[in-house]
């Protein structure tokens, strides 16, 4: 296999094989947990559960003060890494073409430089969001294969991505296709690990907000 | 043209040069004939020397030896292919020294070229190959088909015998073009005629590929240039091609360049990105995964290459570039409709979720019917 062939099967085959496997899981998972259903509640409610649950799923971003002091690290890494992940996935040129072609429509984008700052912004922070769970005794205790495995496959595609962008080591068509098939591989593990929190974020706290808002107690 | 160039300066460059009348039958004797002056054949070897990344110092001696090279005997076979190569390597606008060299050899067989035709070109070909056994550079251009030998026959002599003859007395090989290289349109899919390329059938020759379609005339005077100064091969990259002339992809030399990291693209042809000369990445352009020398060599005696002309490159010195997902679909877009398979498989999966969504109730409803409460009488028991 030449690594244009490579290339042509992770920009065909691989991506369709990976997109099957993503949104499948992500769907099936999603079902399974709306499916679950609650307890009906027998006490009177005292609030509305919407507009309590709503409120909470963005009130919630923001975190609360005694929550920042015990773990500012995790917070502040965690919001570098997230930013600097969005703005490279989202407003680099080649990414928006590929979301354009997934759903008809695009937006402009960031000039290279601009998006360099940010990869390397997202890259420095996942090191040491790494760097901090492994020197954090308890978070040491709490770590397990899954998280370090989730946390290596975050990397590779911004790594890789990095990498293919300012060409080193390999021929283009090779870092190009080395990039596209570390992105499949997030695809795939995506439904089965904790990346899941894409999702489930927003339903976690709705569900928390709902909660509150049914006693008629702030969230 | 080429003698004026020599007179306007009025130097006698032979002399300070110290370099003699040229011997008989070598290439210097031919240039010479055809009215080359010294200066303009320093300025080809300076040239050359550039654009292999060799120091200046390399200069006389490749004048030296490529003054004294024997005009080497080269065998050109073309198999499945469409005879732009050689359209390209012999229609240069102006007579270039470039030309002259390629015009130097003794192209003894060349089955387009050749005033010879028939029995009579068949035994040129036979008698070059006996009188240089050994010496002989062989060309080839064009794929060959292996999936029946009688896809494609020259005198009736499959594509595959012939190669395999006309290399076995070879010093070298150069594969000319995409097909010869690569397998190019022919080894397209679905491959009908079982195409491949020279270095998957020779495996016991130096080879050195040559990709485009066509390539630039410049490079395949190049290389032999180079051959015939130092007598041997130049340095390739992993795919066989010249690290001179394919070092360096097109995205990385274009002139465009700019644009692409400001984010300004050309969305259609004639919009006005399009006007302003801005990158054409989202109209298709294979650029930033193509290694040639066009952004700097140049097209038409060095007067554009196609980005010039606004069409997105289309990869064409790669291998299976035909197969690349279409020349005008971004690289970085799937080339599968990725959009109908999410779809396909949300649908199938909201389905699956559904029903195993409904099998964990009603294990809920089983598991809570077939419950029994303990009571603290039931624990005194």
């Amino acid at each position: 296999m030449t690594e244009i062939e490579v290339l042509s099967w992770a920009r065909g085959p691989g991506l369709q094989i990976a997109t099957v496997i993503f949104v499948a899981g992500v769907v099936i998972r999603i079902f399974e947990i709306l499916l679950l259903g609650r307890k009906a509640n027998l006490a009177e409610a005292k609030g509305s559960e919407m507009s309590s649950g709503l409120k909470t799923m963005i009130t919630r971003t923001i975190p609360d003060a005694t929550t920042f002091k015990r773990s500012s690290v995790t917070i502040v890494v965690g919001y570098v890494f997230h930013i600097g992940m969005f703005v490279t996935f989202l407003f680099f040129a080649p990414h928006i073409l590929f979301i354009r072609d997934l759903i008809g429509f695009g937006w402009p984008a960031l000039p290279t430089t601009v998006i360099d700052a940010f990869a390397v912004l997202s890259i420095v922070a996942l090191l040491a969001a790494l760097v901090n769970r492994l020197t954090n005794k308890v978070m040491r205790f709490l770590t397990n294969f899954e998280d370090i495995l989730t946390w290596f496959l975050t990397m590779l595609p911004l790594l890789t991505g990095y990498i293919a962008f300012h060409r080193v080591g390999f021929t283009a068509p090779s870092l190009l296709a080395i990039h596209l098939l570390s992105v499949e591989l997030l695809l795939v593990i995506f439904p089965f690990t904790k990346l899941m929190h894409t999702f489930t974020l927003f339903l976690a706290r709705w569900y928390n907000g709902a909660i509150s808002g049914y006693r008629g107690v702030a969230s | 043209m080429t003698k004026d160039l020599s007179l306007k300066n009025g130097a006698p460059e032979e002399e300070t040069l110290e370099i003699g009348t040229p011997e008989k039958g070598t290439l210097g004797e031919a240039l010479r004939s055809q009215g080359v002056s010294r200066r303009s054949f320093m300025k080809f070897c300076a040239t050359t020397a550039s654009m292999m990344a060799l120091p200046p110092s390399m200069i006389p001696s490749i004048a030296r030896a490529l003054e004294k090279a024997r005009r080497p005997s080269v065998i050109w076979l073309s198999f499945q292919e469409c005879t732009g190569c050689t359209e390209s390597l012999t229609r240069a606008h102006t007579s270039t020294i470039e030309s002259l060299i390629f015009d130097s050899i003794s192209l003894d067989y060349h089955h387009t070229l050749q005033a010879a035709a028939g029995h009579g070109a068949e035994a040129a070909r036979e008698a070059a190959m006996e009188e240089n056994y050994g010496n002989y550079l062989l060309v080839v251009d064009g794929s060959i088909p292996l999936a029946n030998a009688g896809y494609s026959t020259i005198a009736g002599i499959s594509n595959l015998d012939m190669l395999n003859e006309a290399a076995k007395g070879a010093a070298a090989i150069i594969a000319v073009g995409t097909c010869a290289t690569y397998g190019g349109i022919p080894h397209a899919n679905p491959n009908p005629t079982g195409a491949v390329s020279v270095n998957e059938i020779i495996k016991d020759k130096p080879i050195i590929n040559v990709p485009g379609c066509p390539p630039i005339p410049v490079v395949i005077t190049g290389v032999l240039a180079h051959y015939l100064t130092f007598g041997s091969i130049p340095e390739l990259d992993h795919i066989g091609r010249p690290k001179a002339f394919y070092g360096q992809s097109i995205h990385d030399r274009c002139y465009r360049r700019p644009f692409y990291d400001k984010g300004q693209f050309a969305e259609t042809f004639d919009d006005e990105g399009a006007k302003k000369g801005w990158c054409l990445f989202k109209l298709g352009c294979k650029g930033p995964t193509t290694y040639n020398a066009c952004a700097t060599t140049k097209w038409n005696n060095g007067t554009s290459f196609p980005i010039e002309s606004g069409h997105p490159c289309i990869g064409c010195s790669e291998p299976d570039f035909w197969d690349g997902g279409g020349f005008y679909k971004a690289l970085s877009m799937p080339t599968a409709d990725l959009s109908q398979t999410a779809v396909y498989a949300a649908a199938g999966a909201a389905a699956a979720g559904v029903a195993i969504g409904l099998m964990n109730r009603s294990k809920k409803n089983t598991s809570n019917k077939i419950h029994v409460t303990t009571t603290i009488e039931d624990l005194k028991k």
